[in-house]
């Protein structure tokens, strides 16, 4: 099948219920986006599919085929991810690093939809877990690319 | 008190270090034109390759130095990364002495080697030692390749050494006017001798060691660059997955469906290995799905089988066990005389208190990438806080010497003690099984849920408390008994008759003035695979005393912050940081009161002195639907000196937040033998949206450089329990909170 990814499509041998998670990391090398639960709980996994983020983990690779798929590997590719990434950068929010990934393509999404969310509106969307209590810088970040 | 330093050599008592020239030997390979440069004792240099056989020999300190024709800098750091920190705190300190922006320096995790061996004698990433234990021997590294560079810039220039000046990544001649930056004096650098003195800067001189200098691996962990073990990837590389024996005691016998796994897309083979059943297939998702579908039939272990999990095993038992256990135990502090005290006291309290089973959680699950070379050789990518003990591990494991095994350490995705060696619970060994059998690298990656099942645990907790009050309702006495098996003596080895510094930890070693103390260790062997749990001991028993202390002064009619601030009066380090927590918070008030919002809240407050550094935490509650909110968490911490207070500030939070994870929610329960959560869906952990706000105030007393990772935990779990029997009347004496009903408030 055809699996468009960062706006390359990619011929992809597999069966249709693998997880796209799995396709992006083994099949296609990109590693940026992480496995964390594989059941829909951590979002360490979150893709965008089509402006929504997504989490790859429990995504059948089959019922993507075809919608524009961006991972962590693009994100600066977008005027808004490049500025979600300065301010994750600028408010220093990675410890470990292992759910940034996600924590950024869930702020993209977020700001690309709704560029001046609320308090309740970040709350709301930023529900990836950080084992690392990352959690009020990550907040930091996105009200100041909110309020740049 | 801190589980970790009983075993090593206090770092004020390590030997003094001199830094040799290492790429004289070519040691690593380096290339040419850059300085590359190690620390060892004097006479030791000879020894420097041969890891496995020095690390036995005395302390020796070491780090490595590439400066780049480019004048870039390679520092190979003693520490793993993972998320602490320390990789840029490492550039910090040697950047300072080398006069180098430390933001030039790429920071890599460095291979086994007995010269990494700087925690007194040893090497490991924990017992938040990093920093403290190396601070001098980074920055004399630092200060002896700046000696080295301007050695080499006078002989350019044919010139005094006194004439010249460096500059930030450059040599100045200030009377001609002319610089020469680093990279291009490295290669005659390398070719001198190591001084055998050099002036470390004045601390007032710092423009780096002091400052909340940015993180040099933010950007990289922000756009998905950052690489871990588990996303290593080699040539020719399979990928496996493993179904472990639901208990440790079980080996696998017959498979009822081999043939139709073996029919699965992708799969290579399926493989038998301790405890476990493997599949290697051409990708993971391939081999997962196939070895979950493997049926296979479990058979007891042989009797008498190390370690194994009894089938009746269950935490609710354990806790029972624990309970049951009598003293009086093997003393850890004995003051005064407690019992004789406790008699003639006006007023007795008593309790028991007890903290479950917790398992890490750190985001990244386990992994280990072997790779078997055509020489009989091994590489191994493996998450690790300690790679010189991995490396005699793996070379256990391979059946070959400890020097043909090539351990890398990529940055980790979290840890909390997570990867030290527990035995079951390090994927590497089967990778390397795997590995040899297929003849091809493997990757090994556990599931969450192979996680869950296989994590080393933080022991469960029991403790029993007695204190005797005076007429005035001020402590004299207190007995405390700790129940149960520490993670140190578990796998750093058994001293009869000497308690376990990581059962005791942040019972003994409080520094409040109660005249009559004994606090002791009552061992009970516990069956579950134990490990270490960032702030170890720390993470339970500052709970329980911290919190039984509010129970005692409530007992005596005393206001818990002011007599901890009485009983304090002679510890002047002590009393700086609660008054310092206080302020922070805007003057201690426990209440209940109402907050603006309408809400009824309740603050609490507690002390801990874990890993060499002193803290001090309130905490601010209120019920909301019968759970608890914490608002606010006020930290006062005073790790004596500091390198990065951005960094600091970031860890206490971090800390703030895995506290409160276990104060509120996380729990291993076990039944039947086997752990029931096997994903976070079963195991909360704190989410977004139960994250206070945390206010930090670093205090710098001057006192010996403590920890950073651990401290800042400890007080958040006792901190909210009081404030929650402050604001209910219920006191908190068994974790997490999730278990306890409170009437609407
Ligand atoms: S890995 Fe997908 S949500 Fe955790
Ligand atoms: S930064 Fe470590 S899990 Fe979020």
């Amino acid at each position: 099948m055809d699996v468009i990814i960062n706006g390359k499509t990619h011929q992809v041998q597999t069966e249709d219920d693998t997880p796209l998670l799995w396709v992006i990391r083994d099949e296609l090398g990109m590693t940026g986006t992480k496995y964390g639960c594989g059941i829909a709980q951590c979002g360490a996994c979150t893709v965008l599919i089509d402006g929504q983020a997504t989490r790859s983990c429990i995504t059948p690779v089959g019922s993507v085929a075809g919608q524009a798929i961006t991972t962590i590997e693009a994100v600066t590719d977008d005027a808004v991810g490049r500025r979600v990434v300065e301010a994750w950068v600028a408010n220093q929010v990675p410890q470990c690093g292992y759910c940034q990934s996600g924590q950024v393509m869930a702020a993209t999404a977020l700001l690309k939809q709704n560029p001046k969310p609320s308090e309740q509106d970040i709350a709301a969307a930023m529900v990836n877990l950080c084992r690392c209590g990352t959690y009020n810088a990550i907040a930091a970040a996105v009200r100041q690319v909110a309020q740049g | 008190m801190n589980s970790m330093s009983h075993e090593f050599a206090p770092v004020g008592e390590l030997p003094e270090e001199k830094p040799v020239n290492l790429s004289r030997r070519g040691f690593l390979g380096a290339s040419l034109g850059a300085l590359v440069l190690g620390v060892a004792l004097p006479g030791a240099g000879a020894k420097a390759q041969n890891a496995a056989a020095a690390a036995k020999s005395a302390p020796r300190v070491s780090a490595f130095l590439e400066i780049r024709t480019d004048s870039t800098v390679l520092l190979r750091s003693p520490f793993v990364e993972g998320g602490q920190g320390v990789a840029t705190a490492m550039a910090q300190i040697v950047g300072e002495e080398l006069d180098m922006d430390p933001a030039r320096f790429t920071v890599e995790c460095a291979p086994p080697g007995a010269d990494y061996q700087v925690v007194g004698g040893r090497r490991f990433t924990g017992g938040s030692f990093s920093v403290r234990s190396s601070y001098e021997t980074m920055r004399r590294v630092g200060a002896s390749a700046r000696q080295m560079l301007l050695q080499a810039a006078a002989s350019r220039l044919k010139v005094p050494v006194a004439s010249l000046t460096t500059e930030p990544g450059r040599v100045r001649h200030a009377a001609s006017g002319r610089t020469l930056d680093y990279g291009a004096l490295a290669a005659d650098a390398a070719a001198l001798p190591v001084p055998e003195n050099v002036t470390l800067r004045a601390d007032k001189d710092f423009r780096w060691i002091g400052k909340p200098m940015a993180r040099l691996d933010a950007r990289d962990k922000s756009t998905g660059k950052a690489a871990y073990a588990i996303d290593m990837q080699v040539d020719g590389m399979l990928r496996a997955a493993v179904q472990h024996a639901p208990r440790l005691d079980l080996e696998p016998g017959s498979f009822a469906n081999e043939a139709e796994v073996k029919a699965m897309p992708g799969v290579h083979s399926i493989h038998r290995l301790p405890g476990a059943v493997a599949v290697v297939a051409d990708r993971w998702w391939h081999a997962r799905r196939a070895v979950e579908a493997l049926q296979v039939t479990w058979t007891d272990a042989a009797p008498g089988t190390r370690r194994a999990m009894p089938s009746d095993f269950s935490s609710e038992g354990r806790r029972a066990q624990l309970s049951a256990a009598p003293g009086p135990g093997i003393a850890a502090e004995t003051v005064g005389d407690a019992a004789a005290t406790l008699k003639g006291a006006a007023k007795v309290v008593t309790a028991t208190y007890d903290a479950p089973y917790l398992a890490h959680g750190q985001l990244e699950p386990p992994s280990a990438l072997a790779r078997w070379n055509e020489d009989g050789s091994l590489d191994l990518w493996v998450p690790n806080q300690a790679p010189e003990m991995f490396q005699v591990l793996a070379a256990k494991a391979a059946g070959i010497p400890p020097e043909k095994v090539k351990i890398h350490s990529p940055m980790l995705g979290g840890f909390f003690g997570r990867h030290f060696i527990y035995e079951t619970a390090n994927p590497f060994p089967q990778a390397i099984l795997l590995s040899k059998a297929v003849g091809r690298p493997v990757k090994l990656i556990w599931s969450r849920e192979e996680e869950f099942l296989r994590d080393a645990l933080r022991p469960m907790g029991f403790v029993r408390f007695r204190a005797g009050l005076d007429a005035k309702g001020l402590p004299v006495a207190l007995d405390a008994e700790a129940v149960g098996e520490g993670p140190r003596d578990r796998w750093f080895g058994r001293k009869p008759d000497a308690a376990d510094g990581s059962a005791v930890e942040g019972i003994s070693g409080k520094p409040y003035a109660i005249p009559n103390r004994r606090v002791a260790h009552v061992l009970v062997d516990d069956p579950a695979i134990i490990g270490f749990w960032r702030s170890v001991g720390h993470s339970m028993n500052d709970f329980f005393y911290e919190t039984f202390f509010d129970e005692v002064a409530d007992a005596g009619q005393q206001d818990p912050y002011d007599l901890r601030l009485r009983l304090l009066a002679d510890k002047p380090r002590h009393k700086t940081l609660l008054q310092a927590v206080g302020d922070l918070s805007g003057g201690w008030k426990r209440g209940p009161f109402t907050a603006p919002d309408g809400s009824k809240r309740a603050r609490g407050v507690a002390m801990a002195s874990p890993f060499g550094s002193e803290v001090a935490t309130i905490a601010e509650v209120s019920l909301r639907g019968g759970a608890v909110t914490v608002h606010d968490v006020w930290v006062a911490i005073d790790p004596g000196r500091i390198v990065n207070p951005g960094i600091i500030e970031a860890q206490v939070n971090s800390a703030v937040a895995l506290g409160l994870s276990s104060a509120l929610l996380e729990e291993v329960v076990y039944a039947k033998g086997v752990p029931q959560a096997r994903n976070f869906d079963g195991y909360p952990i704190l989410p977004p949206d139960r994250m206070p706000r945390v206010h930090v105030r670093i205090v710098e007393s001057g006192a010996p450089m403590g920890g950073i990772g651990e401290p800042g935990l400890p007080g958040v779990p006792p901190a909210v329990a009081n404030a929650v029997a402050a604001l209910t009347g219920q006191r908190v004496r068994s974790l997490p909170l999730s278990k306890m009903k409170f009437g609407a408030t």
